[in-house]
């Protein structure tokens, strides 16, 4: 068996998000990178699948840019077998489709039975590139999944929806399928596993290595950003202290009333 | 131009946001109800057409069939696709609601269209473009389609107002084959509240740390009632066990906007920060005066939450009589 695990590398969660100064890119500089939260329940959940069918190797692949490696190593550190970095050197401005021919291509070469994600990157927070790519290896594939358990060629699979609804679903493998907080807890890399991760198979390819066509990749690109903005500066609100709490309350009632005409 | 707007149902409701869906369609087709097309997918459903009759669409077209009574993204798929070689539209548009960002990013791929997910503002003059937050709202990214192609785009709830438009909705019923060989929907299983969910809430209370134990969040949702909000919680109350998953608002959780944001207890973590900056008026109780929440606020009260929860609930309640 073959589960095979896409990373994505993301600003960390406590980063300060920088626009550059013509407004087009996201500072990169001193910023601080891991591997995307998701991703991290979707390696801990290939592990865990591993635990249970010895016969299993897990594979982590990601697009991205050199720095890219670091966070695969973790995965490795983690307990993951093999990794792979498709370099995105020339395709950087790669929107959500073309990314996932791309992996789709890799994905055909590596035949996994099984592909796991994070259900989306904190970083665009589009949820598209996991879904599209099953989509275009014509499986099935569940997104935002907090319960996974694989029998034979099928797998019991739960998805969260709004309000705590839960979908439930029997799918044929190979699929994909998209993780979410609740999946599991992942381990942490132990000491060892950090010095055994540098001595694993690293493959370094580039898109053309996984025999997609780089042009036809660019040909693709059908959205883009243009540029950033940040959020409007709220003014200063009201602040209220060093009173009673009933009259600090009974004000703001008041006010979500009459001014913020809210209630 | 011609818009197709996916319409979604679940349990034979449709929810509110479609006609949100259905307004920016029909001020994108400049008002013209022939260009813009309804699409209602389940069991059941043909009745749903007239619900949305006066919302600018002449056309609703209806996927009804048993084998698309759950959600399943191919059958919904197969929908959609067979509503697009009938009407041949230019756009399609739905929610960024879970099913509508699940369901639109398959179909992307399949039609082979641009996507963009989650518009917060539009440029309705031949729809090049819109804006759409990112790192979960501590920025706004203009985005745009390049190329010609189907364009296909979801709306962040609650924020494009539903006004009504002439408009017939004469229901259409399409024939879809549904092929189930590679996924099945065993079961939608309800869940513990009724309340609804964060994302589409427009008042919602949320408890951080400070609250200090799951039990504890009964005083948040008995203000809840009387109000009826909805419930969160911060990262840090998740972690620490006090709340389940499906309750985060931030980052990793998830991103809101209703009328009204009450923080409790919250100190105003950057993560935090950006899952509810957009919400339009936020009250915050903390017990530190220094607290980033406040930066944040519309009205603050430094007080123990434990102490102004009850007393709100109870001046909501004489307001409300």
């Amino acid at each position: 068996m073959k589960v095979l695990v896409l990373l994505k590398q993301t600003p960390d969660t406590e980063a300060k998000i920088q626009i550059s100064s013509d407004s087009k890119n996201i500072e990169t500089a001193g910023m601080k990178y891991i591997v995307n939260p998701y991703d991290e329940f979707a390696i801990e959940e290939a592990l865990q699948i591993k635990a249970k069918n010895g016969d299993c190797e897990v594979v982590i692949a990601s697009f991205g840019n050199a720095d890219t490696k670091d966070r695969i190593l973790k995965g490795l550190a983690m307990g993951a077998d093999r990794g792979l970095l498709i370099n995105n050197e020339g395709v950087e401005n790669a929107d959500s489709l073309a990314i996932a021919k791309i992996l789709a291509g890799a994905i055909k070469s590596e035949s996994p039975d099984i592909v796991l994600c994070g259900k989306q990157g904190i970083d665009d927070d589009n949820m598209h590139v996991g879904v599209m790519t099953a989509e275009l290896l014509d499986w099935a594939h569940v997104n935002v999944v907090t319960k996974l358990e694989v029998s034979g060629d099928t797998a019991k699979v739960e998805r969260e929806v709004e309000s705590g609804q839960v979908e439930v679903y029997e799918v044929k493998l190979p699929a994909l399928f998209g993780a979410h907080k609740s999946l599991n807890t992942p381990r942490y890399a132990s000491l060892p596993g950090i010095m055994k991760a540098k001595k694993k198979p690293f493959d370094n390819k580039t898109v053309g290595d996984i025999g997609v066509d780089l042009n036809d990749v660019k040909a693709s690109i059908k959205t883009s950003v243009e540029s950033y903005s940040y959020p409007a500066e709220k003014p200063a609100g009201k602040l209220f202290k060093d009173q009673p709490v009933e009259a600090m309350v009974a004000e703001v009632v008041k006010l979500l009333r009459e001014e913020a005409k809210v209630i | 131009m011609k818009v197709l707007v996916f319409l979604e149902q679940r349990d034979g409701k449709l929810k509110s946001s479609a006609l949100e869906a259905l307004t920016v369609a029909n001020k994108m087709a400049k008002g013209e109800a022939t260009n813009v097309a309804g699409l209602i997918i389940g069991d059941n459903v043909a009745a749903l057409a007239a619900e949305v009759k006066d919302y600018g669409a002449d056309t609703v077209f209806t996927a009804n069939s048993d084998g698309l009574g759950k959600y399943n993204v191919l059958g919904y798929t197969a929908a959609v696709k067979a509503a697009c070689d009938e009407f041949k539209p230019d756009v399609v548009l739905g929610i960024a609601s879970p099913m509508g960002r699940d369901l639109f990013a398959r179909c992307a791929a399949r039609l082979d269209a641009g996507l963009l997910t989650d518009l917060v503002d539009i440029d309705f003059n031949g729809f090049s473009g819109g804006v759409k937050p990112m790192y979960a709202g501590k920025v706004l990214a203009n985005v745009k389609f390049s190329g010609s192609g189907l364009k296909m785009a979801t709306l962040r709830p609650n924020v494009f107002a539903a006004e009504s438009s002439t408009g017939a909705a004469v229901a259409k019923q399409l024939n879809v084959t549904i092929d189930d060989s590679k996924i099945k929907t065993l079961e939608i299983k309800k869940g513990k509240s009724d309340k609804v969910d964060l994302t589409e809430a427009s008042v919602i209370i949320s408890g951080g740390r400070a609250m200090g134990d799951a039990s504890k969040f009964e005083i948040l949702h008995s203000c809840a009632e009387v109000i009826g909000a909805s419930v969160g919680a911060s990262r840090a109350a998740v972690d620490a066990g006090y709340a389940p998953h499906d309750m985060q608002v931030g980052q990793t959780g998830k991103t809101v906007n209703p009328q009204l944001y009450i923080a409790c207890g919250i100190s105003g973590a950057i993560q935090h920060m950006a899952g509810m900056r957009t919400s339009k008026v936020i009250v915050a109780i903390n017990t530190d005066p220094d607290a980033p929440i406040f930066s944040v606020a519309d009205y603050g009260i430094v007080a123990d939450l434990f102490e102004a929860v009850p007393i709100m609930q109870e001046k909501f309640k004489e307001l409300l009589k």
